[in-house]
């Protein structure tokens, strides 16, 4: 890998070109994702399965592609008002053009997301209106060629559906709702990314996008509960696919198998234990986290489905969720209409606290930060602040709790009850206006990790200047992928600030009843930080 | 090329009308056939590409939030930028219908220095010019409204009064026309800079050709190629009881004014100028942040292929016994 400096030199923000007519499908190395693999497109069931690279001269498409893919459109204009809309009134005052990671960190002009959506709107001119079908090229429409695909398929693999251009379009123009059309489309003939379809094929079969088996499931648990016996002197139950329980607790399976979620795996542990839950895991469902959201509507709800089915059979209350970005995007806006009703389900109600969740009367599923929240505000946790002392804590906005839940206050009440340094990124990139990890939507693969460094950049931009500032170390967030991705990239662009989450933070201020004296963090470093001699 | 050739097509028009009329008296073809007929046209086309988008459901509940949820009581939500209620939506929505409030949020990022640091200034210029713009052109379509009305009422004549209250010259200049001139000038200036002119179509650049040249014609017809306004009167108020009869003296500038305005209410259904019905239906800013609260229903919903539990334990029975997880069967 180049070294930053050198990574950066080249970004322009002024294109070179006076036009983006004319496709260009030149795969640049570090850029794109490798394509899925014969094995998982054939286990989902997935059209034009074969083995198949992007970087292949012949895609081997079907012979009917062409049709395929406008046949395809028309039938999405039906079923979508959003890709309609979207198609027509753009008006390209390009207010979007540089609140794009992507294209702040890259300078390519077709990640501007105006550009993004251009490359499907000009074959919607060709084919879908009368002014395109009239005057071509001049109206802005564009014959659908092999390279327009290709070209489509470059782009809509650059964008991570992370909504922060929807924020600041005059008329709510949402990129994310095109590249999942682009990737429908892109999936009737068969092109999807190995990084998407290979864990959403997992989870499909196993429970989990990492193909854990419950063997091992129970394992990694075993392992959990005997590292939190050696921090605390404290045996936790982990109770799993238990009949009857109370609660039912999903979280992306990363939680308890990646590092550094791993942390925040032992702090849910902690907290469910020391409140006394009465709660349980589940194997079947053991992913929050959906990889079909990536691929199509379809995929979306064939792995979400799990999640309600899992909780009528262990005739649980309600459903508690992990820390995870796009797994909220998906309870929050698509779960009650893709599997609902959960009408055998209660409106949650914290047995701790009694307070009751309206926000999820219907869906029956909240997030752990609103009722991690709920718990600190009714004084129901001991925390001791001062085991966090060694960080100075910013925080990440994922960009799906963000711009699909409005989800603010809640984790930063949490960071501030336990730590007692925590400060704000700049405002323009916290919050709504929150800038992307650079890997999600399923671009987190390490094949493309330059496209992801450059993505990271606007974010870790931000992290340089608290740092510097304020000398911050630490990086809370609350979404897998975030926790997967920002390590590297920070270790990368900003070299000295960790990433945790929000409930490693409340695992080592929580204060749990019979507790030994704790010498280190849940990372096993001391928990006072070295003084500097 | 993309600027040159819409710049061409309006002058274009505006000539074929002017000559039209001057030289053949064709009053008849661009005063009343080409109003009528882009009228027709254009209602027809509005009112199917409405019907269109109607028609197309809205599977899923995908509001952009851009403010604090409504969970727990003690945090403060925001009632608008994550409206849990219908009046939250209609402020939502008329904040940018009325004052463009998402542009309002725009900055700019620069890259400084070797090191290429981002920094983020405001950028409220956009959102300036944008306003001048459609404030002011409703401000001119209502003072047209007296063309229109008879008796005319009286706001409008104390509009009209008000806009011209700078009577520096004779007749007086109307703010509204120097605003949207300035405007105007602004939208299409920027559009020749580097980044907006590589995003620009030439519809782009159509569309303020044509906004400009029906400015420009409106001004001369009333500061230069003067024309009796009760003409005009008469002369629309024919067009509106479908009594329409050419007017020897209305002048050139006039039909050009008209022959631009037919054509622009043409193309409206076809451009991107449907963004003023379009602003009203965006899913993304006219639903309530309530999908956990209330069932939203996707009308083309359908059975998919899931793998049951029954499934997966008959897959995993083994590995189950083995790890001493309960099974059902």
């Amino acid at each position: 890998m180049e070294k930053p400096d050198e990574l950066k030199k080249d970004i322009d923000l002024i294109p070179k070109k006076e036009d983006w007519m004319d496709p260009e499908v030149e795969f640049k190395k570090g850029r794109y994702c490798y394509g899925a693999p014969l094995k998982h497109q054939q286990y989902l069931e997935l059209p034009n399965p074969r083995e198949w690279q992007p970087s292949d001269i012949d895609w081997r498409l079907p012979e009917n592609w062409k049709e395929i893919i406008l046949n395809g459109m028309a039938d999405l204009l039906k079923k979508n008002r959003s890709f309609r809309l979207f198609m027509d009134i753009c008006v390209r005052c390009g207010a979007c053009a540089d609140k794009c990671h992507f294209f702040l960190g890259s300078g390519d002009p077709k990640n501007m997301p105006v550009l993004r959506a251009e490359l499907l709107r000009s074959v919607y001119r060709r084919y879908f209106t009368l002014q395109g079908r009239l005057f071509g090229r001049l109206a802005g429409a564009r014959e659908l060629t092999i390279d327009v695909l290709k070209e489509w398929f470059y782009y809509f693999y650059q964008c991570t559906e992370c909504r922060r251009c929807s924020v600041y379009c005059p008329y709510g123009i949402d990129t994310c709702e095109i590249t999942m059309i682009g990737r429908e489309l892109l999936n009737l003939v068969g092109c999807n990314i190995q990084w998407v379809v290979e864990p959403a094929s997992n989870c499909f079969r196993t429970g989990n996008h990492l193909g854990v088996p419950p063997h091992a499931f129970k394992e990694t648990f075993d392992f959990a509960i005997d590292e939190i016996k050696d921090l605390t002197g404290i045996k936790v139950e982990a109770p799993i696919n238990r009949k009857g329980a109370e609660v039912l607790f999903v979280a992306p399976s990363a939680d308890y198998f990646a590092s550094p979620h791993w942390f925040t795996f032992l702090g849910y542990l902690m907290l469910f234990h020391e409140i006394g839950l009465d709660y349980t895991w589940s194997v079947y469902a053991s992913e929050g986290g959906n990889f079909g959201l990536f691929h199509s509507m379809e995929l979306a709800k064939r792995l979400n489905a799990k999640i309600y089915a899992e909780a009528k059979r262990l005739k649980v209350k309600w459903i508690l969720g992990g820390e995870c970005g796009h797994m909220w995007r998906t309870i929050h806006q698509y779960m009650d209409t893709f599997n609902g009703p959960a009408d055998f389900l209660e409106v949650p109600v914290s047995p701790i606290t009694g307070t009751r969740f309206d926000n999820a009367k219907s869906t029956k599923m909240v997030h752990i930060t609103e009722f991690t929240a709920d718990l600190i505000y009714n004084n129901m946790l001991n925390l001791d602040k001062t085991r966090n002392d060694k960080w100075r804590v910013t925080f990440h906005d994922s960009c799906n709790p963000a711009r699909s839940i409005g989800l603010f206050e809640e984790p930063r009440f949490i960071i501030k009850n336990t730590c007692n340094h925590f400060f704000e990124m700049p405002e323009n990139t916290i919050k709504e206006m929150t800038f992307c990890c650079g890997s999600g939507a399923g671009l987190g693969a390490d094949e493309n990790l330059e496209m992801r460094l450059r993505g990271g950049l606007p974010r870790a931009n931000a992290v340089d200047y608290v740092r510097k500032r304020y000398g911050v170390n630490m990086l809370a967030c609350m979404c897998a992928i975030d926790k997967a991705a920002l390590p590297a990239l920070l270790e990368y662009w900003v070299p000295g600030v960790e990433v945790c989450g929000v409930h490693e933070l409340v695992g080592n201020a929580l204060v749990m009843k019979g507790e030994k004296q704790r010498d280190t963090n849940l990372r096993g470093e001391p928990i006072m930080a070295e003084e500097k001699g | 090329m993309k600027i040159i050739l819409p710049f061409f097509a309006v002058s274009g028009i505006a000539a074929v009308i002017y000559i039209g009329v001057k030289v053949y008296n064709l009053q008849l073809v661009f005063g009343i056939i080409l109003p009528y007929l882009c009228f027709i046209l254009a209602l027809v086309g509005f009112i199917a590409r409405i019907i269109r988008w109607a028609a197309s459901p809205v599977p899923f509940h995908i509001p952009t939030v851009c403010g604090q949820q409504r969970s727990l009581p003690w945090i403060r939500s925001s009632k608008i930028d994550s409206p849990v209620t219908g009046l939250g939506v209609l402020f939502r929505v008329l904040g940018e219908v009325l004052f463009f409030r998402s542009l309002f949020r725009n900055d700019r990022a620069n890259l400084y220095g070797e090191q290429k640091r981002i920094i983020y200034s405001s950028d409220k210029l956009l959102w300036v010019g944008a306003l001048l713009f459609h404030w002011f052109l409703l401000v001119i379509i209502l003072r047209h409204l007296r063309l229109f009305l008879e008796p005319v009422p009286s706001w409008i004549i104390s509009l009209q009064g008000l806009d011209g209250i700078f009577e520096t010259t004779m007749p007086g200049v109307y703010i509204s026309n120097v605003f949207i001139s300035l405007s105007i000038l602004y939208l299409l200036f920027r559009r020749f800079r580097s980044r907006i002119r590589y995003i620009s179509l030439p519809a782009d650049y159509f569309i303020l050709f044509l906004l400009g040249g029906i400015i420009l014609s409106g001004i001369l017809m009333r500061h230069i190629y003067r024309i009796d306004i009760l003409d005009a009167k008469a002369f629309i108020m024919g067009l509106i009881y479908l009594k329409p009869m050419v007017h020897e003296g209305l002048g050139a500038m006039f039909y050009v004014h008209l022959g631009l305005v037919s054509i622009l209410t043409l193309y409206i259904p076809h451009s991107k100028l449907m963004h003023m019905a379009g602003v009203f239906l965006s899913p993304t800013r006219n639903l309530k942040n309530n999908s956990r609260m209330k069932r939203h229903i996707n009308p083309w919903d359908y059975p998919v292929k899931v793998h049951t539990y029954e499934e997966w334990e008959d897959e995993f029975k083994d590995a189950l016994k083995e790890a001493g997880i309960p099974l059902d069967r």
